[in-house]
């Protein structure tokens, strides 16, 4: 197996380490927690009164737009790490082309702001 | 190094069983200090100071017994599985996080060619937790507060990502243990004394880092998906015993994660000058430690004075103002990187 391979393998046996931990504790906790099933018990919490209609009430949009611009973001996040990583290779044409391309992005940025994306109402 | 030539199966154990009692004892440590004693004095509580006689030594063992003696409650019209799995990815998210921390030139469970990276992205994972959580419990609380805390980690997502990328910049390598070595061996102009903490040349790197992983603790002044106030506990409100226990296990244990890797970017990580090879080995997980307790320290000493934001304040605060002064921050680095 490859280095690269095998580094990924240790990260995957961590995962799963820490599936069994949180199985592990969870079944203690089975063991030792009292059970004294009461109907009133599995009622949603609202205030102690009786809840009123679905708990999956319906959301404001505004959430979905700052999503939508966090994946634009991000992205540009990622191309951004490898020139990091190999700008003294790169240097002055890496860095006018990283230039570009950032103030692109920030006039995106700017773009939704004037727009009033940015405003939470 | 012993653990370096056992056979890669018997290492790997080691280095599970070395993390698997690293991070209770990291968010116990944490909870203890910080949560409780600091929390105590800077706030004036009384409470936390009594239990056990000497400074309330016996509160957070407390604590642990009462959230084990407590049923698990499920509510009858939440999504079960999904409710039932929330905290648990929370939790296994944090639990990633440390597999890349270097605590020594060798003490390391996988010095992964992309370090920073993949911490990055794994402490993102914990989201998901989140809207698991909030969207499972069926309840109006815990919609809001999934929602609220998914809008804030990925709005804070972004400067805690492009701060790193400054570091990245100078030092020229992802991962944390190349970082570390750039520190100790680096110059301040032709000097060597002190290696080259990163935190001289990226101070708003390091500013940036600490207030964004504030928020992606979604602790004070940035606490809003949990805020007590508004939205009884947000997504927690459906929670009890165990399950419980186990957002802020994930919680604690990811703050101390989180001062681990921005002492690693930018206070030189477990290297102090004059400290190479054995020692270096035996000092660095104390020195790591130390320097993580002083990041620490500056989050909780943040999150105890100032009080909560709004939400449209916390928003604007990411986007038009962390966000643009972190993409600057890679301009001008990169600018000195080339031309000096």
């Amino acid at each position: 197996m490859s280095e690269f391979l095998r580094q990924y393998l240790t990260v995957a046996i961590f995962g799963g380490a820490a599936i069994l931990m949180v199985a592990l504790m969870l079944g203690v906790g089975r063991l030792v927690r009292p059970t004294r099933p009461q109907g009133q018990k599995y009622l949603n919490y609202e205030c102690g009164v009786d809840p009123v209609g679905s708990g999956w009430s319906q959301s404001h949009v505004r959430y979905y737009i700052f999503a939508l611009l966090f994946v634009m973001f991000d992205v540009e996040a990622v191309f951004i790490f490898p020139w990091a990583v190999r700008l003294d290779a790169m240097a002055v044409f890496g860095l006018v082309e990283m230039t570009i391309f950032i103030v692109v992005l920030a006039l995106g940025l700017l773009y939704a702001w004037r727009k009033g994306v940015l405003r939470w109402i | 190094m012993v653990v370096a030539d056992l056979p890669y199966w018997a290492a790997t154990l080691i280095k599970t069983g070395v993390i698997l009692a690293v991070i209770p004892a990291a968010a116990l440590t944490l909870g203890y200090v910080f949560l409780m004693k600091t929390m105590a004095h800077m706030q004036s509580r009384l409470g936390p100071m009594e239990p056990g006689g000497f400074h309330g030594w016996f509160q957070l063992i407390g604590d642990g017994i009462k959230f084990i003696q407590k049923e698990d409650i499920i509510p009858e019209q939440a999504d079960r599985a999904i409710f039932a799995m929330a905290p648990a990815v929370v939790l296994i998210s944090t639990f990633l996080l440390f597999v890349v921390i270097p605590a020594g030139p060798d003490l390391v469970a996988e010095n992964l060619q992309t370090g920073v990276f993949f911490a990055l992205a794994v402490s993102s994972l914990s989201v998901i937790g989140v809207l698991m959580a909030g969207w499972a419990s069926a309840n109006k609380y815990s919609l809001l507060g999934g929602l609220r805390a998914a809008g804030q980690l990925i709005a804070y997502e972004l400067p805690l990502v492009l701060a790193v990328v400054g570091v990245v910049m100078q030092a020229g390598t992802l991962s944390l243990q190349g970082i570390v070595e750039f520190q100790q061996h680096g110059k301040i102009f032709g000097w060597g004394g002190i290696g080259l903490p990163l935190i001289i040349t990226q101070f708003v790197g390091f500013v940036l880092f600490i207030a964004a992983s504030q928020a992606e603790l979604t602790q004070a002044p940035f606490d809003m998906p949990l805020a007590e106030s508004e939205l009884v506990a947000g997504y927690t409100t459906e929670y009890t015993g165990f399950r419980f226990l186990f957002f802020y296990m994930a919680e604690t244990a990811t703050a101390f994660a989180l001062a681990a890797i921005a002492a690693t970017l930018f206070l030189g990580g477990w290297a102090v000058p004059w400290v190479h090879g054995t020692v270096a080995n035996i000092l660095g997980p104390f020195i790591l430690a130390a320097k993580v307790m002083v990041v620490a320290f500056l989050i909780y000493w943040i999150r105890f004075t100032y009080p909560r934001f709004r939400e449209d304040q916390l928003q604007a605060f990411a986007w038009k103002f962390l966000i643009p002064i972190s993409l600057a921050n890679i301009l001008v680095t990169a600018v000195f990187k080339v031309v000096f």
